[in-house]
């Protein structure tokens, strides 16, 4: 299992993945929204997704595990 | 002159504000979201009113909030800074319904220019070059192909109601074409929920030159020499200087001319910019008038000796612009940073947080307009600018290097900052040769 934290502080724009997605290297989690940027925060291993602790508008911190994955 | 002002604003403008307020014995106003409640401006001020949660939307957008802390507070008018609420009209149409006095041009002025179809034609009749396009808008991807097939690809979508490099994609043929239509309309309907679409013909290699004006309230206008804004990221401006190495007084005078004839073609008054693509035969195109303060204004007040920010609580308090042309003259060189906080080695990526150390020198000729401060979270809802250096010097090459000098005994820790993509820049052959064209950044890279 591995706990997926976030690489810098901001509200999450949109969700693209949710439990049972099998993901790969390269492909998008979540987008970030940081000082008017759109950031897609992505996956850096294979994995499937067990849980995803946030939603659309949440305030995030860096450090902060935003994705469960097995 | 007032006696009290809010300022409708946050981070280093709001500052620049409320110092300029200081200097003139105006008592001052901030606001702040609940993200800004350690904020800055927020000290520095003589009152301070909480205005809402930290989206902007529901804050420092917040017209009718804004308006109520101003009435509350007795303040008789009320600056808006750059960006946020700067350039809408309607907010200043509401200020004026309610007895305040907006610190920046009337709201028909600013109608005139926000629609950048409406201003090219404006600018057309008062004789202002400007980008061979359609002035009229295209209506659909048919007409758009057409227009392109008649002035000639490489062609420019953008936003009808855009700004600020949104919604504006490059085409260099008709399949590239349909792709931009296509994405430009969704854009700009997302970001300014309008629609609809211009064309302009691509200027290769441009350079971004503008000219800062003042007006007062009576129709005296002047402008106040070029800034040179080229080096750009995201279509976002990084480093700034006055004068242009490429602006040679033949041309400073006939762009001056130009950018003083669009002030009066729509009855502009207080401190304004008129932006111009140069090309590499020096031919200069309107590209929008800003009808507000600038970001990078303090070079042409370090160049030029005349307080921009001043001016503009002046104008608005009724007083008459006193400076004649002939009074603005141009001593040495200045050249402005942008320190962001963002990671230039990653992609100029963002990096809010906690600044754990904050130290920037005094030098000579130095000035760091700042925003922030050593304890200071900066916050991800917002612009990352965390201040600016602005270095003067007699010449362009001493200009330089004191600026180097800042740079590298500043000490910023805790965050990223975009102080190393500056040492790099000043430092390339590119820029001490004056080579800045907007394809800087790109052209830095590919001569590393």
């Amino acid at each position: 299992m591995a706990e997926v934290a976030c690489p810098m502080a901001g509200v999450v724009a949109e969700v693209k993945v949710q439990p049972g997605d099998t993901v790969e290297p390269g492909q998008d989690l979540l987008i970030l929204e940081s000082m008017k940027m759109m950031i897609p925060f992505q996956s850096e291993t294979n994995g499937v997704v067990r849980e995803v602790k946030v939603n659309v508008g949440d305030f995030v911190n860096e450090g902060d595990v935003v994705i469960v994955l097995e | 002159m007032f006696e009290k002002v809010l300022v409708a604003n946050r981070g280093e403008i709001a500052v620049r504000v409320i110092q300029a307020c200081q200097k003139l014995g105006v008592k001052t106003v901030a606001v702040y979201s609940d993200a800004d409640r350690e904020a800055l401006h927020v000290q520095m001020a003589d009152e301070a009113y909480h205005i809402g949660p930290p989206p902007v939307a529901q804050s420092y957008l917040n017209v009718e909030r804004i308006i109520q802390v101003a009435l509350e507070s007795g303040a008789q008018a009320l600056h808006p800074g750059y960006g946020l609420l700067a350039e809408n009209a309607s907010f200043a149409r509401r200020c004026r319904e309610k007895g305040l006095i907006f610190i920046g041009p009337r709201p028909e002025a600013m109608e005139a220019m926000g629609f950048k179809v409406k201003a090219r034609r404006i600018m057309q009749e008062a004789g202002v070059p400007i980008v061979p396009g359609n002035v009229d808008g295209i209506q659909d991807l048919e007409e758009a192909k057409e227009v392109a097939r008649e002035i000639g690809y490489p062609v420019m979508v953008k936003a009808s109601a855009g700004g600020g490099g949104i919604g504006m994609q490059i085409s260099r043929d008709e399949k590239e074409l349909e792709q931009a239509f296509k994405m430009c309309e969704a854009r700009a309907k997302a970001y300014f929920g309008d629609p609809s679409l211009y064309l302009e013909k691509y200027i290769e290699e441009p350079r971004h030159i503008e000219i800062q004006v003042l007006a007062d309230n009576d129709g005296h206008t002047i402008h106040l020499n070029e800034r040179e804004c080229s080096v750009q990221r995201r279509h976002q401006k990084v480093i700034e200087e006055a004068p242009s190495t490429f602006v040679d007084p033949e041309l400073r005078q006939k762009m001056g001319a130009a950018a003083v004839r669009a002030a009066r073609a729509i009855g502009y008054n207080n401190a304004g910019t008129v932006e111009f693509l140069v090309d590499p035969q020096r031919n200069f195109y309107f590209l929008e008038m800003n009808t507000r303060i600038q970001v990078e204004h303090p070079v042409t007040e370090m160049t030029t000796g005349v307080d921009l920010v001043e001016w503009q609580l002046r104008i608005a308090a009724g007083e008459p612009l006193t400076l004649k042309q002939e009074d603005i003259g141009i001593n040495g060189h200045a050249i402005e940073c942008r320190i962001y906080a963002e990671d230039p080695d990653k992609n100029f990526m963002p990096s809010p947080g906690k600044i754990t150390r904050w130290q920037v020198p005094q030098l000579e000729g130095f000035r760091a307009d700042v925003g922030v401060y050593e304890g200071y979270t900066v916050s991800p809802y917002y612009d990352p600018l965390l201040a600016k250096f602005i270095a003067w010097g007699p010449t362009r090459d001493g200009a330089i290097e004191l600026m180097l000098r800042a740079l590298g005994t500043t000490v910023v820790e805790g965050i990223k900052t975009s102080i190393p993509f500056h040492i790099k820049a000043l430092q390339s052959k590119l820029f001490r040769e004056g080579r800045t064209t907007t394809n800087f950044i790109d052209q830095l890279k590919k001569e590393e």
